[in-house]
This record gives C-alpha cells, structure tokens and sequence, in this order.
C-alpha cells in the first residue's frame, strides 16, 4: 500500500508552501524521522520530516513548485509497488469563513441569549401607538411633495413606507397642478371603477382624485397665493415658431408651449426665487429648473417635469417635451421626472380658456396659467390693430416673492416672447 | 431608610455582605489602614481584621489576578482598584482571565469576583486619572458592568454584585460617592441588574444616562420643563451589561427622541452602542437621529475651565434636545 | 550518573513509580509527536506548541502533587495534562476541536482544563496564571484547606511585571503556593540570558524565597526538589521556587525555523534525554529490561493511536452550544 506525503501545514495562517529542494530521490528508502525535503513557508524555510517509512515511490512536486497545504507531494511504498497517477490540484482561493455543511445541518435549537446579548430586534406587525412605520427619506419626499403618509400602504418590512412608495404616490397623484383641469379620468392602474354612482349618492374618491383634493387643500392653507395677469402678445413669437418649423421635419417641430416652457426657463434664471421652495429653514433655491408640463393621457392628466431646462436650447427642450410626451404615454417616466419639479406651467389653451389662474403645486413656488393664444384689437403706435393675444396668470407664493417681484418675472417671460430671437440667443 | 452618602451606602452594603458569607474577603491598596482612598472601606479593616481586609502592594494586575486565584479557590472576593484609570495594569486579568475563563473551560472554571473601581472626571486631576471607562468593560462578553448613579441604587447593586457567580465590574463614579439619599436598611435589599431605573417620567424625549451622567440628564431634564415646557423622561441604565434596552426602547416609542449622556468620549463610547441598538429597535419610532452628548475627544486638561469644556454638561443635553425640537 | 541520594529516590520509589514516570514521560513524547505530524495535515490548527524533551518538569513535578492539589501551567500544556492524569482522549479530542475535548473544542492547545483532577488550566498570556496561584493560595489559607498549588511557567516569564508582583505577595501573604519555572533557555527564539541580567533562582531569592535550581531533564532531580517544595509549602511555611533546566527538541510553535540554534546543539540536548536517562537508570537498578520498555512504548503508542481515533469519530461543537458558558447563573 502506498502511502502519500502532502505539503505540510506549519502554522496557523500557512495555506501554502513552496518545495525548495528535495533531500531524497526516487528509489531511496527513508526512515520515519528523516528529513526528506525543504518547504518554504510565508515565514521560513522548514525541514519536512517522513512520518512513516518506506520507498520513495514518486516526487510529485518538483523544486520550485508552489504547493497548497495537504497536496501530495510524494509517494512512499514497498520497492516493488509502483505509484498511482497524482493530478496537481490549482493553488485554491484564500479560504474563506466557511462552516462545515454537516456542522450547519445541525444546528437547529435556536440560539440562547445570554445576559448583556442584544436580542434580535423585535418586529411587530401593527404599531401599538398608531404611529406609521414611515422610512426618514420617505417621510422627508412625501412632506416636500405634499403626500399624506396615511393614505399610503409600505412595501417595506412590515409594512414600512419607504421612498419607492412615495415616488409610486407621487406618480399616481398625476398633474398636482391640473387643478384648474377637468377631473381627470381614472388611472388605467386603478381596477375599473363600478359604474357611475346614481344622482343623490354619495361618489366613492378615486386615488387621485384624493391626492389631488389633498394637495390643492395643502396648497391653499400653506401657500398664500396671489395672481399677476398679463397679455403677451404672440404675433412676433407665431412668425417665428412658423419660420423655425418651415425647415423642420414633422416630429421635430417647435409648439407654442415649447416657446413658453424655453420663456420660463429663461425667467426662472434670471429670478431663481420663483424656483425655489419655502421651508421653515428658509428658501431651498434649486440649482434645477424643472419644468412640469401638463399631458393629457387617455387615463388622466399628468405633470412631468422637463428636467434641467436651464441652459437649454429651444430644440432640445421641444425635442425633450416630445420624448416625455411618448414615454409618459407609454408609462415610462422617472421618479424625478415626476416628483423633482420645481416650477409649472398649465396651458388650457388648446380648450379655449382665456384666462387660467392656478394652485401653486406645493412645494413650488409658483405657477404660471396659460390661456389661448386669441386675435385681439390692439393699439400700436396710436392705431388699432389685430394682434395674436395670449393671457397669462402667475400664481405665486407670498411667503417666497412679493408681487413686484412676480411683475419682474411675469415682464421676462413677455420680453422673451414678444422679442422671440432671446428664445435662441 | 436611613439617608447617607452613597460611599456609606457601599460600605453598609459590604459589611452586611460580609457578615452574610464568610466567603467574601476585599483587597486594595490602601483599603485598610487608611480607610480606603474613597473612604469606602473605613472601618471594615477594625470590624472585620486583617485577613478579610488586605492592604496589598501597588501591584493592580496581581491584585486583580490573585482574586481571581482566590474565586477560583471557592471564594468571593472584591478587590478595589483604587481609581478606574489605574485598571489599564489589570486589563489583561480583567479581559483575559476574569471575562473569559468560564466560556473557555467549557464551564468549569468561574470566577465570583467583585472589582470596584472609581471613575469619572471632573476633578482637575488631569489626563491620566480622569477616565470614564465603563463603556470599554462592556464591551468584554463575559464580564458584567454595574455603574450606580444613587446611593439606594449603590447599596442594592453591590450587594447584588456578591450573589453573581460570574466577574462583575463595579464602577463608582466619584462625583457621587458624596450624594445623599435615602437607602434601605433591609440586609435582603438588592437591585436586579439588567433592570434600568426610570428616574424621571417625561413624554417629548428620553434622556438615557449611567453613572455620573445620569445627574446631568436630571438636571437637564427640570431645566427643559421650566424653561422649554419639553417633558423629559430620564433613564439611568444602572448595569451596562446586561444591559436593559427594552426599558429604553420602551420609552422611545413613545417619546420618539433619545438623547444619550455619558461622561467617556464620544468617539466609539458606549452611547454609539445604545444609539445603534434604539436604531434597530426602535427605528421607525424615531422622529430625529439619536443624540448623544459626551465626553470632547480630548484628554482632559487640568485646568478647570477647559476641564468642563470638554466634559458633557446639562446644558448640552439641553442644547441637544432642543436641536430636536427645531422646526 | 546516578548519585546517591538518587540511588535512594529510586529505592524508595519502587520500580512500579518508576515505571508510571517512565510511561508517562514516553507517553507525552510520542502524543507530541504525533501531534506534530496531525498539525502537518491540518487535523489540528491554530498555535501548537510541543513538549517533547521537557518531559521530566511535567513528569516530576507533578507526581509529587495530592489529589487535592492544584496544577496551573502555561500554553506548552499537554505534557502537564497528560502527567495529572486527564484523559489522553480528551486532551487530542481538545486539540481537534470537537465537543469530547477537555474544554468542549473551545480552548484548543494552549487552554486545556480539567477541573475535576485539579487541573485549572493552560495559561496562554505569558505569566498571568502567577498571581491566579497566589490567589488560590489565599483561598486554601482562608478556607483552612491545606492544598498546595503548583504554578509551571516557562523562564520568559520573569520579564513580566506579573512574575515579581506575584512573587512578592506570595511571600507577604505566605501563600502555599510552589513556583515552578521550566527554563528551556529559549524565550521564543531569545536566549533567556539576552533577556535576564542575572540567574531565575536569584529573583525568587530577592523575594525571600527559597529557591532552588536542577536538573529538568532528570525526572528524579525534578521529582526530588519539588516533593521538598510541595512540603514546605503544604506546612504552611510559605512558597518556595523551583528552576528546571530543561530544553525543547522542537521549535517554539510548529511555524518556528529555529533560525536561533544550531543543530549541534539540540542533539547534544537530546543526549541528555530524559526518557533515556531513567530508562538506563532503572535498567542498572534491574528495574527495567528492553523487552519491558518496548512493552512501555507499545502501551504509549496503543493510548495515542486510541486518542486520535477518538478524536477522529469525535462530533464537531454544535453550533447552537456557541453561547454556552458565557455567565453562570
């Protein structure tokens, strides 16, 4: 029987050894005790001793050879044996913390807890004080969007609201600052409501029609409003937008409430504080313009916002609003698209509205109301002429600006789309 | 009841343990003779003669490590170190013998020892003899930390000390040893260890302190009633391990704010423990991060000025507690 | 070779003694080494620090102990386990680490115990086990017991501030206490005279302690000089300080190059071997003849190969047991 030599373990923390030379050759006989080869260690160079004796059989690792500790290393026998074929294993990976299966079955009995050991933290299902189990980044998100916690349902461990489900919220809440829109028609996510209650019941609240009673609520006992309205005359601004969409394919053309989010943007710019929330630490100036921009889905109306619209050009903001169009068409916004916006602009021009004023959608601190864009008799230069007229409404927060300041940023927005070429500048 | 000062309260507790069980012996430098530099052990040395009260060399680890031979041996001794910071020499008996021998042994070595240290800064006595360093025992698995804040308190756990089989780390905080109140004078009163004492009752916050801290965070609290109309709870932990966290999780739930008040450093102390464990525990409670109020990272100056700038005072708990309140 | 008073030890020993003496200093020679050959395989891990050569401190001394006496040693501690009589299969299981061993697979090498033959353990902090004799010591005093403890610890203990603190109170407090060094010449890989400015039995004396140096690879010097110091300690005449010059064949650890010594030197150590040496001493005395040490040696290697096998089939600690023994109730 044949009797294999492996690279011995010499030390605690030893997972290799080098085989430095070997003392004795094939064909030569050694005595238990003998020394039979040098090992290089991470430490030192060590004499391998034979534990048993016998023929050296075999060296199956050469001079030089880097060894993984219990890798045979040679083969002892009887003269007259001949030795079994060794494959060299890879050196392994440093070992890792590892538990032995059958050592791991075992354990069943759960763990005693002995004095001064912290017990596994405790996980009850309800809180016992009516408390919402409420993660601090979405508690943080749903006060600055306005969300009622309580309304909401966690996905988190026991029940736990955390920032997916406030994002999730704020997305069904859809356009916060529709709310001078017509309702909007239930969600498609929303299991088809039963049919219209009967004249003289009371009509069950859809999710967002709740959301949206919460806000505008919020909004005007938080928010003191006040209202700046203006007429801006498009005609130079329509001539413009006509020459601009001559050279342009269909699907690239630049509408007129593309003209008036780049008109924004430029004002928010120039008067950051209509682009800023009012906290009770003071004004959070975002260094973001996000626009959000009423579309109308099939489901209801939403308010997406155009992300970093500062800096932008006119192109890449109509080519943007199309793209958030589709994808909001296809349910594919982003959480910031829908909750990080940080101004907005409603447009009920398309319905013929001549006036819009709206609700602030906390925490922004303003709002801009867009009517239809209407041929007016206008006096220019001492004559009556027909001019294209579209009445805009700010409604502003008066913890944040006053009205002067609101006439400034109202007179920015009209300087830009009565003089269209600042839209390119 | 009789009123004392709780370094009477440690000395009836000791004397009536002693006369309980023959077992008990005490040794420390200067425990007998000179009454103990605390004065603790005044007396005991003349009531109790000189082999139950041993005057040693200035030699903490064998002090340490011969009443660990001795538990071993079938008794139960305290052993003084005389003040917390000299118990660096001892550290390796501590840590290595006294917290460990029971677990190593596979059960069949424990060691009933009692060793007492006095701890604290606050009394210009500088860097080296100003440690607070009952969050650093606790961290030993296998060694128990008991730090009284009250005489009554000082009296029950200590004679509680001597009916626990296993090393029990007895810290006494110096600025107490002069307080007065009222204690039992039952030889069977005992505190449970592992049972924190609600010190104060309050619903806006919860003050968790221990030892000489727990005072500040009294004072703290009245201040903040007075002057802030906030309603402090105030808890003194009374032994470090175990350690009591139900009691405090308990509170937080239904003040959703925990202040921690130690008198060691903040860096790595045993407040960043408690902080962490109402985190797990209590963490959806909670409506402002955990505060804690210790020790500045600095070694503590003689000087009396800058002493008590970097220990933790009451009005930083105040402070602490109003950042919470901020809207 | 052997002296008179020797002549007389033997006699008076018996050659039944003697041959418990022999066996058991073949019996931690060949447990040792083949420990050394298990940590090779990995079947034991961790710090393995073998005995062999040094047979004769643990051998002699310890026979010279009551049932009731106690035995605290430092991390080179198999052969005082095995030479107190705690259980062979016990001690290898302990260094397999599985729950049959003597501290349940927790301890390994350098922590064997076995309370119940008095053995109170391997210390593996180096002289933190002094002041734990004088202390039990106090104990024995106060509990009016008269058991002696036997303090082993190796000559690099004198460097530790432990070593005089637990000397000078020994000696205050006139504990019973007996103070055994094993002084293999090596701290590690220092020389113990790199390491002392002046002799072991010197310090004890300073202390006013009886002090004595012998040979520690001759079982019957050992035996001789630590049964007058268990006496005097157990007649309440205080402790009493033994140094044995003794040497290990192997490294330090198993990871020891031995970089320190010459080679000429360890076999001119082994020359003075102590199995070698009662071995011939009780063959002159007709005690012993080849056939019978043959016999001791079969007898040692049957308990060996038994105490690996036990080890071998022992279960591993389950898991569940991790926090066992943490506090006593």
């Amino acid at each position: 029987m044949t009797i294999e030599v492996t690279m011995p373990q010499m030390g605690a923390d030893m997972v290799e050894g080098t085989l430095v030379r070997w003392l004795k050759q094939v064909g030569d006989t050694v005595r238990r005790g003998d020394v039979i080869a040098e090992i290089e260690t991470d430490k030192a160079t060590v004499e391998l001793e034979a534990f048993e004796s016998g023929t050296i059989l075999k060296l199956v690792a050469h001079e030089g050879d880097i060894v993984p500790v219990g890798d045979v290393i040679a083969i002892l026998g009887e003269p007259s044996e001949s030795a079994p074929e060794v494959a060299r294993k890879p050196v392994p990976p440093p070992a890792k913390r590892e538990i032995e299966p059958e050592v791991k079955a075992a354990a069943q009995k759960p763990e005693a807890v002995p004095a001064g050991r912290a017990e596994p933290a405790e996980r009850e299902p309800e809180a016992e004080d009516g408390r919402i189990r409420v993660s601090p980044v979405a508690r943080k998100i749903a006060q600055e969007a306005g969300i009622d916690i309580r309304g909401l349902r966690g996905s988190g461990p026991d029940g736990r609201i955390l920032r997916r489900d406030v994002e999730a919220a704020i997305a069904a809440r859809g356009a916060g600052a529709a709310a001078a829109a017509p309702e909007p028609p239930a969600p498609a996510a929303r299991p088809l409501a039963a049919p219209a209650p009967a004249l003289g019941e009371v009509a069950e609240l859809g999710k967002m029609r709740r959301a949206i009673a919460h806000r505008m609520t919020l909004s005007k006992q938080t928010q003191p409003h006040y209202y700046l309205t203006l007429d801006i005359d498009m005609t130079d601004a329509l001539e413009f937008r006509a020459q601009l969409n001559a050279g342009l394919p269909e699907g690239q053309k630049v509408t007129i409430n593309d003209l008036i989010v780049k008109a924004c943007a430029i004002a928010l710019e120039r008067h950051p504080k209509f682009n800023a929330a009012y906290s009770e630490d003071g004004l959070r100036m975002h260094e973001r313009v996000n626009i959000c921009i009423g579309i109308a889905l099939e489901e209801g109306l939403i308010a997406p916002a155009v992300l970093d619209c500062q800096g932008k050009s006119l192109g890449r903001i109509a080519q943007e609003t199309k793209d958030l169009v589709e994808r909001a068409r296809a349910g594919k916004l982003t959480a910031a698209e829908y909750g990080e916006g940080t101004f907005t602009i409603t447009n009920l021009g398309a319905y013929g509205v001549e006036t819009l004023i709206g609700i602030i959608n906390p925490p922004q601190a303003a709002i801009l109301g867009v009517g239809a864009v209407m041929p007016k008799a206008v006096v220019r230069d001492g004559e009556v002429v027909v001019r294209q007229v579209m009445k805009v409404a700010l409604s502003a927060d008066h913890r944040v600006t006053d009205g002067v300041e609101g006439a400034g940023f109202l007179a920015e927005v009209r300087g830009v789309l009565e003089q269209p070429a600042r839209l390119v500048l | 009841m009789a009123i004392m000062r709780m370094r009477d309260a440690l000395r009836e507790a000791l004397r009536e343990e002693m006369l309980r069980d023959e077992r008990i012996f005490l040794m420390g430098e200067d425990i007998g003779l000179y009454g103990g530099s605390y004065a603790v052990t005044k007396g005991l040395l003349e009531e109790f003669g000189e082999e139950r009260v041993r005057d040693t060399p200035i030699a903490e680890s064998a002090i340490v490590g011969i009443g660990i031979g001795a538990a071993m041996g079938g008794l139960h001794p305290m052993v003084e170190i005389m003040t917390i910071n000299f118990s660096f020499l001892a550290l390796d008996q501590i840590v290595n013998n006294a917290a460990k021998l029971l677990h190593m042994s596979n059960g069949q070595i424990n060691v009933p020892l009692v060793i007492r240290m006095a701890s604290g800064g606050g009394s210009q006595l500088a860097a080296t003899h100003s440690h607070s360093l009952e969050g650093l025992y606790a961290h030993f698995p296998g060694l128990k930390v008991v730090c009284p804040s009250t005489p009554a308190d000082a009296k029950g756990l200590l004679k509680r000390a001597f009916r626990d089989q296993n090393t029990v780390v007895f810290i006494e905080h110096t600025a107490n040893y002069g307080l007065r109140g009222e204690v039992p004078d039952d030889p069977d009163f005992l505190v449970e260890f592992g049972v924190a004492n609600v010190m104060r009752e309050g619903t806006d916050v919860t003050i968790v302190g221990y030892s000489g801290s727990v005072h500040q965070a009294v004072r703290a609290a009245q201040m903040l009633e007075e002057q802030e109309e906030i309603s402090a709870e105030v808890i003194d932990l009374r032994t470090l391990r175990p350690l009591d966290i139900e009691t405090v999780v308990r509170s937080v739930k239904k003040t959703n704010r925990a202040v921690i008040v130690e008198d060691a450093w903040r860096f790595g102390g045993f407040g960043g423990e408690l902080a962490a464990q109402v985190m797990e525990r209590a963490f959806d409670w909670l409506d402002a991060p955990v505060a804690r109020v210790a020790c500045k990272d600095v070694p503590l100056p003689y000087n009396r000025n800058l002493e008590f700038h970097a220990l933790p005072s009451e009005e930083d708990v105040v402070e602490a507690v109003l950042g919470m309140f901020k809207e | 070779m052997t002296t008179d008073i020797q002549h007389d030890l033997m006699r008076e020993l018996g050659a039944e003694r003697l041959g418990l003496f022999l066996y058991q200093m073949v019996l931690i020679r060949q447990f040792e080494e083949r420990c050394g050959e298990l940590y090779t395989k990995g079947k034991i891990r961790g710090f393995l620090h073998l005995y062999t050569g040094q047979e004769a401190c643990a051998v002699g001394s310890i026979n010279c102990l009551e049932e009731r006496d106690k035995v605290l040693t430092h991390y080179r501690d198999h052969g005082h386990a095995l030479a107190r009589g705690v259980d062979p299969n016990g001690v290898m299981a302990e260094l397999f680490g599985k729950a049959t061993g003597v501290a349940g697979g927790r301890g390994g090498s350098m922590h064997l115990y076995d309370v119940e033959k008095g053995f109170l353990g391997g210390y593996a902090i180096v002289a933190a086990h002094l002041p734990l004799a004088v202390g039990l010591g106090v104990a024995a005093q106060m509990k009016g017991e008269d058991f002696v403890t036997l303090c082993i610890f190796g000559e690099g203990s004198v460097g530790e501030g432990e070593f005089h603190e637990a000397l000078n109170m020994s000696v205050l407090w006139n504990t019973p206490t007996v103070f055994f060094c094993e002084n293999n010449l090596y701290g590690m890989g220092v020389p113990f005279k790199a390491s002392l400015s002046t002799e072991v039995p010197k310090l004890a004396a300073a202390y006013n302690m009886p002090a004595v140096s012998v040979d520690g690879m001759d079982v019957l010097a050992v035996y001789g000089a630590t049964r007058e110091a268990v006496a005097h300690a157990r007649a309440g005449k205080g402790p009493y300080f033994i140094e044995a010059m003794t040497y290990r064949y192997r490294g330090h650890s198993m990871a020891d190059p031995e970089l320190y010594r010459l080679k000429e030197e360890v076999e001119e150590a082994k020359r003075r071997d102590c199995i070698e040496r009662l071995k011939g001493q009780m063959m002159a005395a007709g005690m012993l003849d080849e056939e019978g040490f043959a016999e001791v040696e079969a007898r040692a290697r049957a308990v060996v190969e038994e105490a690996v096998e036990f080890a071998e089939r022992s279960p591993q600690p389950a898991l569940d047991t991790l926090f066992d023994h943490l506090y006593k109730e």
